[in-house]
């Protein structure tokens, strides 16, 4: 593959209240999006994935935050660029999909208006011109009628159509990435499905590349061509989408699997959770945060912090990651 | 509408009362201490202050009803209170008009970008002039401006509305707008001289509690997701200013400059006092002093139809600013 789109290297965000330590939200990831790729990220609450890519989008409060590293757009270092030339890209080169489109719609402001803006400020369109656009827009994304949608306001809208209106905004100027933070969680399953197949529809065959920020390991498995998982503010697992499903390497990989409810399974197989939750962190400072709700855990997990080093194509952070033999033998002991 | 029936009647009866339990009363007033025995029964009579209280005040809501409220015993004895009234309104609306003004064309943006510098020098100074606009009795404050600006230093007018020595059309009572409409500049220039610190005095509680709704109500859009997608879109400058942050913002502050009409008509009886404004302000405090029961009556029922006016007025702009509420009024 050829020159990356985006290269994100050693990216930690760390946030600092007064009179308390900073805490690192994201601890330092890499990662690369070629164009026309699908990117996953993949962890639970809090694990650092929305501050990733906001981040990248350069939205992250103007205050109380310490972003270091280094994010390259297109050989363009954006970490250290003005908020004047981030405008300039943000909407046209980068766009963003938010995970709830009623709150992150204007409420006094009709939706034609909110897709037209970002024409009128990066393709030099009239108002006239760009209301226009925006129709047509609305239209693509798979807004009925969208003449008389334009006029109206997000609050007339229902929810799957708002964050239809969202994606047309974030791909009003064909950017050449987009992000999408959790864009299903606060839609109806049905709705769900509809946008996921909408976003893939959007980028498919075209030279946009995606990066899909989820939870949701099904949200992944029908559109990721890769996937990063992350916990505790690192990537802890790298794996093309295939692999990674087939052969979870990394103990919380496996462990998400294991919890997403299966029709396929043998009735009466229980739902295996994650032991604990993400309040259980150690820090990475000499031991791999995921130990103390590990079934793994290894006396070196609590004393030696695990790299991410290359691991049968992908890359793994784990002393004792999951072997397939083993996985086997315990699904049958489990059965 | 039923609403402001019922406030008018409600008050109508409290006033009417209140003002009569009142120790002295319009009789002692006009006599003082010359009135005997004979010719008090005869004033009390005339006035028709002999009666049950209930007869006078059917009597009172018979009259009004056909606008007669009465004629004036101590502000401008036998004058008819309605006529006084129609009079002096004008100027006190002209002052509030002008003290809102200030307000908001003050308020607005220093409350702005003192929640866009958040902890900056602008923003504490703000918090502090606020605190001391807040809290600073305005008598004082009118005191301590006429006596610095106009009389040490005789930048402005001491009172009053216009100088004597202008003789200017009237057709308003708007003494500002009627000499921009009949072209006489000089009287409007006068005119503005006389209410620019009056207004002043009366703007310094509007203008503190603008600027704390604002800032508060600035800091709180601008965390809002919709904030943060138009950024995503690239936006910046007065597109993200005007159109996502200020227009969401304005709703609290709208609320406010509503309730702000009574602070404005209890600050108007201090300022017109402190600056010889021939407003209602004015009439009020003067009314108290003589108890010019009919003025003070009409003073203050048309105090509280304004006050429910002005607030029936914010609740049909908060329709223009915010779609979510048209939708709602269409629908019920």
């Amino acid at each position: 593959m050829g020159m990356a789109l985006l290269e994100v290297r050693d990216l930690a965000v760390s946030f600092r209240r007064k009179g308390e330590e900073p805490t690192a939200a994201v601890d330092g990831i890499s990662f690369d999006v070629h164009p026309g790729q699908t990117v996953g990220l993949v962890g639970e609450s809090g694990c650092g994935k929305s501050v990733t890519s906001l981040a990248i989008m350069g939205l992250l409060p103007q205050r109380g935050n310490q972003v270091t590293g280094s994010v390259r757009f297109e050989g363009t270092e954006l970490l250290g660029l003005s908020q004047k030339a981030m405008d300039e890209r943000r909407g046209r080169d980068l766009g963003m999909v938010f995970q709830d489109p009623l709150s992150s719609l204007n409420p006094v402001i009709p939706v034609g208006l909110q897709v037209a803006e970002v024409l009128q400020r990066h393709r030099g369109r009239s108002r006239k011109e760009a209301m226009a656009e925006s129709a047509e827009l609305l239209d693509r994304v798979g807004i009925p009628d969208p003449t008389r949608r334009i006029d109206e306001y997000p609050h007339q809208l229902s929810g799957g159509m708002r964050q239809r209106a969202l994606i047309a905004i974030a791909l009003a100027c064909r950017p050449r990435l987009l992000i999408a933070d959790e864009p299903t969680t606060a839609l109806d399953v049905t709705i769900q499905a509809q946008i996921l197949k909408l976003l893939s529809e959007m980028v498919t065959g075209t030279d946009t590349a995606l990066i899909m920020i989820t939870h949701d390991l099904g949200v992944v498995a029908g559109l990721c061509d890769e996937v990063n998982v992350m916990y505790g503010g690192r990537i802890v697992e790298r794996a093309k989408r295939h692999e990674l499903f087939a052969e979870p390497r990394h103990p919380y990989t496996a462990g998400l699997l294991a919890s997403i409810p299966r029709l396929d399974a043998p009735r009466g197989e229980k739902l295996v959770p994650i032991r604990g939750s993400v309040a259980d962190n150690i820090p990475w400072t000499h031991a791999c945060a995921f130990a103390p709700r590990c079934p793994n855990a290894l006396d070196r997990c609590v004393e030696v912090t695990p790299e991410l080093v290359d691991d049968r194509g992908g890359m793994l952070r784990c002393h004792n990651p999951v072997e397939p033999a083993l996985r086997a033998g315990a699904e049958e002991v489990r059965a | 509408m039923l609403q402001l029936v019922l406030v008018v009647w409600v008050l109508s009866v409290l006033i009417f009362a209140w003002l009569r339990s009142l120790p002295g009363g319009p009789v002692s007033a006009l006599l003082g201490d010359r009135g005997t025995a004979e010719t008090r029964a005869q004033l009390t009579e005339a006035l028709g202050l002999d009666d049950p209280i209930f007869v006078q005040y059917l009597r009172f809501v018979g009259r009004a009803l056909t606008g007669d409220f009465g004629t004036s015993t101590g502000v401008s004895p036998g004058k008819p209170a309605m006529d006084l009234f129609m009079e002096r309104f004008p100027a006190t609306i002209e002052l509030s008009i002008a003290a809102v003004l200030i307000a908001l064309v003050t308020a607005i943006p220093l409350g702005y970008v003192a929640a866009r510098r958040r902890g900056g020098w602008l923003d504490n100074t703000g918090i502090v002039g606020s605190m001391i606009g807040i809290s600073i009795p305005i008598f004082f404050l009118a005191f301590l401006l006429k006596y610095l600006i106009s009389i040490k230093l005789g930048l402005l007018p001491t009172g009053g509305r216009q100088s004597a020595t202008i003789d200017a059309t009237r057709v308003t009572g708007f003494f500002v707008l009627d000499g921009l409409l009949t072209r006489e500049w000089d009287a409007a220039w006068d005119a503005l001289r006389h209410l620019f610190l009056p207004a002043l005095a009366l703007a310094s509680i509007p203008f503190a509690v603008i600027f704390r709704i604002t800032r508060a109500s600035v800091l709180d859009v601008m965390d809002e997701d919709y904030v943060r997608t138009a950024r995503s879109k690239g936006l910046a400058g007065r597109v993200i200013r005007d159109r996502h942050i200020l227009r969401n913002a304005m709703l609290p502050v709208v609320t406010t400059v509503g309730l702000q009409t009574g602070a404005l008509l209890s600050g108007a009886v201090l300022t017109e006092t402190v600056f010889a404004w021939q407003g209602i302000g004015q009439a009020l405090a003067i009314g108290f002093e003589r108890k010019d029961f009919p003025v003070l009556q009409v003073v203050i029922i048309a105090a509280a139809m304004a006050y429910v006016l002005v607030n029936l007025l914010v609740d049909l702009s908060y329709a223009v600013i915010d779609p979510r509420i048209r939708t709602a009024q269409k629908g019920s």
